[in-house]
């Protein structure tokens, strides 16, 4: 192979792994917007408490002298998404629930609301600047010939589309196959009706910031080991992205957020391997401004029916 | 003897300066059919929201099995046997037809998380009756080969039947239907009059209906109302109503 197709080989491996996270943060919102059409603007800072989660877990166990990595891991994995659960859930109670009912501006500034609180709370507790940590996996395979381009596929990044794939399937067996997930399905098509059924439909609304809120812990503590450093802002900017991702793939549709943030991902590096690493904010935020102009629904939402 | 399950009580709703019911009294015994006829705009539909928990009636009293239930929300009354449909198909068209019979009994599955995850016996139990349960109704109503098609994919016909059967495995004690042969051609309209005769008399349960169909009406009550301009004008038995001169006046005008 040339170079040069060895090259787009490499970034479209990279465009895969920043995806697969935009992917899972984008679920989020795209399951809170499926369910009460709203916009959870504090969502990003849930993936920044998964990141911060992730340092804190593995600074406090390798300080404890515990250096297997597969345990570290699984430890990080179950704090992260408990701690990262209860702070989506509390967003809810505190942000939403009070409010439903009200015009959609005020829980949407309540949101913002609460997101820059998060960003200043984490701020103050763990310092406003980066935090870093040393790489835990290193290493990976690396194929081509060395004179022409060598492509590498870190350990890293294995582990990124590992762990998202196991998460997509396990949150699409759940949204297919479980009471609970049927009962989102339903809430997501008629919220009225699925209360009028006598479901508690304030719990399963609950549930979607869990679920959503547990998906960006996972994408914390995966994006926080693949870059190494992390701040109280990470939040924003992975938000944005993840938001757009969602409205690409068409609100509301979690295949469509899996797909739109796969998409997002690939672009961005294809526009970082032909342009300055610095335009790949711009085409991406192009890209979610084209949509809004010319399929607002999305690539797999439904156009929107006006409600009666 | 057959028991009141239903005593409304000088129901009125007020929106503003306009009254939309006033003073609407309405009783329904155990497996009865009882319809709401009226004029369009008469106010049927509001004492169905205010039944149903949609509005707070401004005053008059709901009682529903010797309880008070005005002010209650929609999903206490709902949950209380006290169950009804709305004039369009409201559906969750994107689901399979035995899903939504599942969605329904959901409160009925009381399982939590844990079992739900690891598939429990107790969780496969659950499932099973619910799986049967929709099963018989969907039987019952003529659903059943195709309980896996997309709702959203079904005749209107059968859409309104699904709707039904989607309110009784809730187990309701009395169901309260908004037009529910609208748009219906003859055909359907007859099969519908004959599942509603069958939920009265072999499910023991009661209905309360409203329809502009008059043979439909006319034909399965046991007791009707008529209602103008939010205001009680007769009620009586479909013979009664069926000569009754106020009730001629409103339907024919006058001349």
């Amino acid at each position: 192979m040339s170079e040069f197709s060895l090259y787009l080989l490499q970034q479209l491996i990279n465009g895969l792994t920043i995806g697969s996270t935009y992917a899972l943060i984008a679920i989020g919102y795209t399951m809170v917007y499926g369910i009460i059409g709203m916009i959870n603007f504090a969502h990003g800072e849930i993936y920044m408490i998964g990141s911060y989660v992730t340092f804190i877990v593995i600074a406090g166990l390798l300080g404890m002298g515990l250096v297997s990595l597969p345990i570290v891991l699984l430890i990080v994995l179950i704090v992260a998404v408990i701690v990262s659960s209860t702070y989506g859930w509390t967003v809810e109670r505190v942000a939403y629930r009070p409010l439903r009912g009200s015009n959609r501006l005020i829980p949407l500034i309540s949101a913002i609301g609460m997101s820059i609180f998060l960003q200043n709370y984490v701020g103050l507790s763990q310092g406003y600047r980066d935090a870093a940590l040393p790489p835990q996996v290193v290493g990976g395979w690396t194929f081509g010939d060395p004179a022409v381009f060598e492509v590498t596929i870190s350990y890293m990044q294995s582990i990124i589309w590992i762990a998202t794939l196991l998460t997509m399937t396990a949150l699409t067996l759940f949204i297919s196959r479980s009471r609970m997930g049927r009962a989102c399905r339903a809430c997501s098509e008629d919220l009225g009706m699925t209360n009028l059924l006598g479901i508690d439909t304030n719990k399963i609304i609950a549930l979607t910031f869990i679920v959503g809120a547990a998906l960006a812990a996972v994408a914390g503590i995966l994006l926080s080991l693949y870059y190494g450093v992390i701040n109280p802002f990470v939040g924003f900017i992975a938000g944005l992205k993840a938001f757009t991702a969602a409205v690409l793939g068409g609100i509301g549709s979690i295949p469509g957020a899996m797909l739109g943030g796969l998409i997002l991902g690939v672009t961005e590096a294809m526009t970082a391997a032909f342009f300055p690493a610095e335009y790949k904010d711009v085409v991406s935020f192009g890209l979610l401004v084209l949509i809004l102009l010319f399929r607002p629904s999305g690539l797999l939402g439904k156009p929107e029916v006006e409600k009666v | 003897m057959s028991q009141l399950l239903l005593d409304v009580n000088a129901l009125t709703m007020r929106f503003g300066g306009l009254v939309a019911v006033n003073g609407v009294n309405l009783k329904v015994k155990n497996r009865q059919i009882v319809s709401i006829i009226g004029p369009n705009g008469a106010g049927k539909t509001t004492v169905f929201n205010c039944l149903s928990g949609f509005y707070i009636p401004t005053a008059g009293s709901v009682m529903f099995k010797n309880e008070q239930i005005a002010g209650l929300k929609d999903f206490q009354i709902s949950r209380k046997g006290l169950v009804r449909t709305f004039q369009h198909v409201r559906l969750f068209s994107n689901m399979t037809v035995v899903e939504n019979m599942l969605v329904a009994q959901h409160r009925h599955l009381n399982t939590n998380l844990f079992s739900g995850l690891f598939k429990t016996p107790s969780y496969r139990r659950k499932e099973g009756e619910a799986m049967d349960h929709a099963a018989q109704w969907l039987e019952e109503v003529g659903l059943l080969d195709v309980a896996n098609r997309q709702a959203g994919n079904l005749s209107y016909g059968q859409q309104r039947r699904l709707e039904i059967a989607r309110c009784m495995v809730t187990q309701p004690e009395l169901l309260m239907l908004d037009e529910p042969a609208a748009g219906l051609n003859p055909n359907e309209t007859k099969e519908l009059d004959e599942l509603i005769i069958k939920l009265r008399d072999e499910h023991e349960i009661s209905i309360l209906l409203i329809e502009h169909d008059m043979s439909l009406v006319m034909g399965i009550s046991d007791h009707i109302y008529v209602i103008a301009q939010g205001t009680p004008l007769a009620d009586g038995s479909p013979e009664e109503i069926k000569n009754n001169p106020d009730v001629i006046k409103a339907y024919l005008g006058e001349d």
